[in-house]
């Protein structure tokens, strides 16, 4: 991990420009291939490539666990929320129309608003696995050895 | 013709990865050629014109799942199981059988399936027509795929999120959380769980 000049200089180079891919995926996703999913995915590599080159502590900071865990559920939350707010305004369940004043504008803004939901959610939750499978593999001595002094 | 090459030179390298997987007893490098298989079904689907798919294929197939199943090879590593690799007990004739048998059978079943891209083929023949005519003034939406994923199927989507959603909680409920029992434990780790 500690002479990896190459990989950690390429590595800040391209991470921008993941993220960046991400949200243009993520926002142009209605108009070019793409959506919430693929997005949430991509972001989530350019996070797990931080991650591999600069140790999981290091992404740890950029995104605690705490904070993957809230948007999680708050990806659910937009998407079903969403839901929600058309039955208030008098439409049925995730009928965009209701939402805006014209039906195309209510389309476009229900759509933007369930993909970010979808994007957030496929983020975090990637990253939770990642995370999770990562730190399983750290302290399995410290385990080990605990669970044998018992 | 040009397309007929792409898909040639796609199929044979996927074949040719299939059998290199069988043939290879090193996990470490079948993991590898796995993000490999991945990669050319992507290209597959770019070439069939599924970009959508293409892009989460190669997200997620040569991705997320290649680091997954890096992260579990590490986790279940054992060095003394790697020295000698026993042998199944029983001759390999009977799954060869069935193996031949539904593949052939696969093979003979492919020759009822419509052509690539037949108009006329039973799945062009039910909605799709009414999403191709119908979801760029419904929906305002250029991409169909994003407009029947988003806005038609919008139940289905909300289900599939749920679903992502709850493997994270059973990810997190099987393997997270662990190192709150570890000695050296740093005030992070207590704070997480």
């Amino acid at each position: 991990m500690k002479h990896n000049l190459i990989l950690k200089v390429v590595s800040k180079f391209l991470i921008p420009l993941i993220f960046l891919f991400a949200l243009y995926v993520q926002f142009h996703g209605d108009f070019g291939p793409g959506g919430g999913f693929q997005a949430g995915v991509i972001f989530s590599a350019g996070i797990i490539l931080y991650a591999l080159v600069f140790g999981v502590d290091s992404a740890k900071k950029v995104i605690p666990l705490h904070i993957l865990r809230v948007l999680a559920s708050l990806g659910v939350l937009i998407y079903a929320g969403t839901g929600v707010a058309s039955l208030l305004l008098g439409g049925n369940y995730l009928e965009y129309g209701v939402l805006a004043s014209t039906q195309l504008a209510g389309q476009h803004i229900g759509i933007i608003v369930i993909e970010l939901g979808v994007g957030i959610t496929v983020m975090a939750v990637m990253l939770i696995m990642f995370f999770a499978f990562a730190e399983r593999g750290r302290p399995i001595e410290d385990v080990e050895d605990k669970e044998g002094s018992q | 013709m040009i397309d007929s090459i792409v898909n040639i030179t796609l199929l044979s390298l996927l074949a040719i990865l299939a059998f290199a997987i069988i043939r290879m007893r090193s996990l470490f490098a079948v993991i590898m050629l796995f993000a490999g298989f991945s990669f050319i079904s992507a290209g597959l689907f770019v070439a069939m014109d599924a970009a959508d798919v293409a892009f989460t294929e190669a997200a997620v197939g040569a991705g997320i799942s290649t680091i997954l199943m890096l992260a579990t090879l590490a986790l279940t590593y054992a060095p003394e199981v790697h020295k000698k690799e026993k042998l199944p007990g029983h001759k390999p004739w009977l799954p060869l059988a069935v193996v031949l048998i539904t593949g052939g059978m696969l093979i003979y079943g492919t020759s009822d399936i419509p052509a690539f891209g037949d108009p006329n083929a039973p799945a062009q023949q039910h909605v799709a027509p009414y999403y191709l005519e119908k979801s760029l003034s419904e929906t305002g939406v250029p991409n169909v795929v994003t407009a029947v994923l988003a806005s038609y199927r919008g139940f289905d989507t909300l289900g599939e999120v749920t679903v992502i959603f709850t493997a994270g909680i059973a990810v997190l409920l099987l393997i997270g959380g662990r190192r709150k029992k570890t000695k050296n434990e740093t005030t992070e780790g207590v704070n997480e769980t």
